[in-house]
């Protein structure tokens, strides 16, 4: 019936309905949408740490290649060993290393405060504070460096 | 005549515009004035056509989300004392397609909520008769933070990676997915986990951290996202161990 | 233009829209059933309703407890066949409600708590927190996403009913994003549209509360029923209407006049103590804390502000502490949303309009006279709200009336045939009416925000807390000449995308009719009850008014009412306990 009469009015009859898919987009004018600059990290301080944290896993794969080549001349023996330990007093490698560790303990540090978001722990029905949390990693961290420390300081 | 305090707003008609461009109002400055205010006493005095929604004016029903001075805010609990002596700039969110003015296009964010199936999922309904699902307020606690979200969107706007990558779920869709997850009346989370730990569901987010900062009602998705993530390498784990194992 | 079909269509995605929209879900599957909202469902206005919703749910408590509270509350002007049916199912929904996933406030055993509200004397409504209505409805919504068999038309505004042959086949209603607009036709129509707040000044409702829903059935033929029922609540923020809650009073808030004086002791309503007395000075009935300030205005004590006449709440001797821990919303309230801080300074508060009893007239199927045609939720009078509302009741009611809806439209919509095909010519009509009405119109120079401001004064002095013969007669001569200024309006967009400017015209169409439904009822109601206070009529007469006032609109927007008397099933009428007598016992008592 209101198919009938659409036909007389020349009208268009859409059976049923519109959730999940809106049928208007495709009527509708033109939206605006804006690109997203290159440079959107430089916009805010926070997006730029963010982007340094993402940028700091190359430091991170240097540090273990580093250790590999560390190792590989170990096993090659004492010369090789010494050669290595001559370069790394290089200003070149000097320099790296420190930027390295920088951005290292900027991902630690990072990761550390990030804890409690993912972590959430409940003592009898209230959840433990997220600066306990954290402040239970960082005394971790601090231990385990301190023995490590300990062992290699030692001799 | 009394203070006032300059808005600059974005204006963009479809039919007239390539681009958004930017126009000045000069409002009245009052202590008690919201943003929201000055753009009504713009509707009301100066200029009728331009378009924004609102409803509440008090910060419940999430319509209000706009840019102000590039930051994500309800512009309904933004006042404008915090920007005197201005001038105060409100543009629509950001990373969401613009229709007019200060209106964004928001369906996405819909078709995506519905994606993460925000409902009890339960293997067996307790009949009415019965009465409620027993749930202490310790349980109640566990979920309580994520189901206070108000779809205002303003975490959307925050979140780069969803500028960069519009397949990703978002902030707010992942934080109520969580809040059903972690109600103990649900029992859908592992449906849910199936959506989710695609792609471009949790792993897209690379935490930012920002979606939490701006949230109006401290939802923490940014915090729901993460708790998601370990959830889903434990599992992933758990299917690497036991690949046969029990459910 | 466009058409499209379905079974049962709901105008509104608030508490009763959705509800209604899972309701016909249930009864029959095979039904198509669509939502249609001038928002997306989660921005209704269910969304700020703060309190919580009151149900029988605890042993102690009794379903005539609940059944008597609300018709006294009521004074008497409940149909009570309704209010039995009410608080029989609302517990039912309630149940429902947290089964669907609702977080409501717990017990330390996990069952539901429940906490006092005034006017209920036992224990029983329950709450999500200080966001109950926000819970509920995000629930609701969440749950409907579940159900495939309900489709949403969200942000598309319904300007017209579609009424062939004495029975709603559809509407037409424009698409807001896109400007199209178009016929939707239906077996059934189910009007979820909420209140109409917005046509008085001061208010706590919504920007979206323009009695859209009511004006749609009266100008369909519909009666309206009960609209000179308007409830006021004693203490809102000026301008932004937002409410304080009881609580601030109840906690020993002050009511301050411009002398810093407890003006309340003048009104018969006890002795000031520094410790808060229930029922006694700041703790009395709303409606009479609503009539003291009337009566301090007219004394000029009352201090003006910019946005007219407050009195103050004083908290401030609480201190800090005991407002952060007992009062905690209320402070973030006034910091948020007014830049006014409690702990140091004066709240500036103000009577304003809350909720409206009255509605588009059903039975207690939610079904009106026009066939076809069902209301639920605030823009319904079935009316279980009587001369005045509840706190805690409206929820509940959204719940019930909206499921009871559903099911009955969904059965007539089962019997009948597809819509006839007269009413898409007057779809075209609408149609040309909006554009050369508003978006092709030329010349005119009426501001639509000039109109309603006149429009919400005449409201306020001549319908507001205190009603005379002479000053609703004003009010109704400037509504008509409003009505008549109406046409030459003209708007500034002229856009067919997201033009907002053009809903708020048919809004303050819309608004303008509801108005002079509420001048008239209120005209012609000759005493006072409940919310209805005539100081020419000062006293309740039930010889005469024991009914419903029904209010119709003519072909030429002249009006003429009807009574219908009230069912009355177990209690007959008797004083209302909120009066003086019930006061006067306590003051005494101390
Ligand atoms: C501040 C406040 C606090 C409250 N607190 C409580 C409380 O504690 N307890 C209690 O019981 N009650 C309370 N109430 C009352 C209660 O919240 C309302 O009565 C109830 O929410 C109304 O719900 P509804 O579903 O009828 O309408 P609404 O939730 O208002 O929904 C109306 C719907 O209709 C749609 N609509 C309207 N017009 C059109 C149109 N022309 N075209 C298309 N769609 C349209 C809207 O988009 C919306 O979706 C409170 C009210 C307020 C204002
Ligand atoms: S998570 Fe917060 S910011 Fe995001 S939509 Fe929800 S309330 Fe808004
Ligand atoms: S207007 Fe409702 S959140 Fe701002």
């Amino acid at each position: 019936m209101v198919q009938i009469a659409a036909d007389a009015l020349g009208c268009q009859v859409k059976p049923g309905g519109l959730s999940g898919t809106p049928s208007h987009t495709a009527y509708h004018p033109r939206w605006y949408r804006e690109r997203v600059s290159t440079y959107w990290w430089l916009w805010k301080w926070r997006y730029l740490k963010f982007v340094l944290r993402e940028l700091s896993s190359v430091p991170v794969a240097y540090f273990v290649t580093l250790t590999l080549v560390q190792v590989h001349a170990l096993s090659d023996g004492p010369q090789a060993y010494a050669d290595f330990q001559r370069w790394m007093t290089h200003p070149v490698f000097l320099t790296l290393n420190a930027i390295s560790f920088l951005f290292v303990l900027f991902h630690t540090v990072t990761w550390f405060n990030l804890a409690p978001r993912a972590i959430v722990v409940r003592l009898r029905g209230k959840r433990v504070p997220e600066f306990l949390i954290a402040g239970s990693n960082y005394a971790a961290w601090l231990v385990i460096s301190a023995a490590v420390a300990w062992l290699i300081l030692r001799s | 005549m009394a203070e006032t305090i300059k808005l600059e707003v974005t204006r963009y008609a479809p039919e007239r515009h390539q681009a958004p461009t930017s126009q000045s109002f000069e409002v009245p400055y009052r202590k008690d004035w919201v943003v929201l205010d000055a753009l009504n006493y713009i509707k009301d005095n100066l200029d009728g056509s331009l378009s924004y929604r609102w409803s509440c004016r008090m910060g419940i029903c999430g319509s209000c989300g706009m840019m102000v001075n590039g930051e994500p805010k309800l512009t309904c609990a933004t006042f404008l004392s915090k920007y005197a002596p201005g001038p105060v700039r409100v543009e629509p969110l950001r990373y969401f397609p613009v229709v007019r003015d200060l209106i964004i296009e928001m369906t996405d964010f819909m078709a995506k909520l519905r994606s993460v199936k925000p409902w009890i999922i339960r293997e067996e309904e307790k009949p009415l008769s019965e009465g409620e699902y027993l749930q202490t307020p310790e349980q109640l606690d566990t979920y309580k933070q994520f189901s206070m979200c108000i779809n205002c969107m303003l975490c959307y706007a925050a979140c780069p990676v969803y500028g960069l990558d519009p397949l990703f779920s978002g902030p707010a869709a992942i934080a109520l997915a969580q809040r059903y997850n972690l109600d103990s009346r649900d029992q859908g989370a592992e449906e849910r986990m199936g959506i989710l730990s695609q792609h471009a569901g949790i792993w897209g987010c690379t935490f930012v951290g920002e979606c939490t900062r701006v949230c109006p009602k401290h939802v923490d998705p940014a915090g729901a996202i993460q708790q998601y993530k370990l959830t889903a390498a434990k599992e992933w784990f758990k299917s690497l161990l036991m690949p046969w194992g029990a459910k | 233009m466009d058409i499209s079909s379905h079974d049962v269509l709901i105008i509104g995605g608030g508490g009763a829209g959705l509800r209604a929209a899972i309701a016909v879900a249930e009864v029959n599957p095979r039904l198509n059933v669509a939502v249609i909202s001038k928002v997306y469902p989660m921005r209704s206005h269910t969304v700020s309703a703060e309190g919580g919703a009151a149900a029988v749910i605890k042993t102690g408590d009794t379903l005539d407890d609940h059944a008597y509270d609300t018709i006294s509350g009521g004074d008497w002007l409940c149909d009570q066949d309704a209010v039995e049916a009410f608080v029989q199912e609302a517990p039912e929904e309630l149940l429902r409600l947290e089964h669907w996933g609702c977080p409501w406030s717990r017990d330390p055993d996990g069952h539901i708590a429940v906490r006092a509200f005034g006017g209920m004397k036992k224990e029983r409504t329950w709450f999500a927190a200080d966001k109950t209505g926000f819970h509920m409805l995000h629930t609701l919504f969440q749950t409907t996403l579940k159900y495939t068999a309900i489709a949403r038309y969200d942000e598309w505004f319904v300007t017209k009913l579609l009424v062939d042959d004495n029975r709603v086949q559809g509407v037409v209603a424009i698409e807001i994003m896109s400007g199209k607009i178009q016929a939707i036709t239906a077996k059934a129509v189910i009007l979820c549209t909420g209140g109409c707040g917005r046509v008085f000044p001061f208010t706590t409702n919504a920007n979206i509360k323009n009695g859209d829903g009511m004006a749609l059935a009266y100008r369909a033929g519909a009666p309206l029923k009960d609209m000179e029922f308007v409830q006021y609540h004693p203490t809102g923020l000026p301008f932004t209407g937002i409410l304080i809650t009881e609580a601030a009073r109840a906690e020993g808030g002050y009511m301050l006049n411009k002398d810093g004086y407890r003006y309340l002791q003048d009104y018969n309503l006890g002795t000031p103590q520094p410790k808060p007395v229930l029922r006694s000075m700041e703790l009395g009935p709303r409606d009479r804390l609503c009539q003291a300030f009337v009566k301090e205005m007219e004394k000029g004590r009352t201090i003006k502000g910019p946005y007219g006449d407050v009195v103050h709440l004083d908290v401030r001797h609480l201190g800090e502490k005991l407002i952060n821990t007992k009062l905690p919303f209320v402070r973030e309230l006034c910091l948020k949303y007014q830049n006014i801080d409690p702990v140091k300074e004066l709240i500036p508060v103000r009577p304003v309009v809350h909720y409206m009893m009255g509605g588009v007239s059903t039975n207690i199927h939610g079904a009106t006279p026009l066939a076809g045609l069902y209301a639920a939720g605030e823009v319904a009078c079935v009316s279980i709200n009587g001369a005045n509302r509840l706190g805690s009741n409206s929820l509940p009611e959204l719940l019930v009336f909206g499921a009871r809806a559903g099911r009955a439209a969904a059965e007539f919509a089962s019997t009948q045939k597809e819509s006839n095909g007269i009413i898409l010519s007057q779809a075209l009509d609408e149609t040309k009416r909006v554009e050369a009405q508003f978006l092709e119109k030329t010349g005119g120079r009426e501001r639509i925000a000039t109109l309603r401001e006149e429009m919400q004064k005449a409201m306020e002095n001549g319908a507001g807390i205190y009603r005379t013969h002479s000053s609703l007669a004003e009010a109704a001569a400037k509504l008509r000449e409003l009505q008549e200024r109406f046409p030459s309006i003209t708007l500034d967009d002229r856009s067919r995308t997201f033009n907002t400017e053009l809903t708020a015209a048919v809004e303050l169409g819309f608004m303008l009719d509801v108005g002079e439904a509420i001048v008239q009822s209120a005209l012609h109601r000759t005493e006072s009850r409940g919310a209805h206070q005539r100081t020419d009529y000062p006293k309740r007469d039930d010889e005469k008014f024991l009914a419903h006032t029904l209010i119709y609109r003519n072909a030429d927007g002249s009006t003429h009412g009807d009574y219908l008397p009230v069912t009355i099933t177990r209690w007959p009428p008797g004083e209302r306990v909120y009066g003086q007598p019930a006061q006067a016992a306590q003051a005494k008592g101390g």
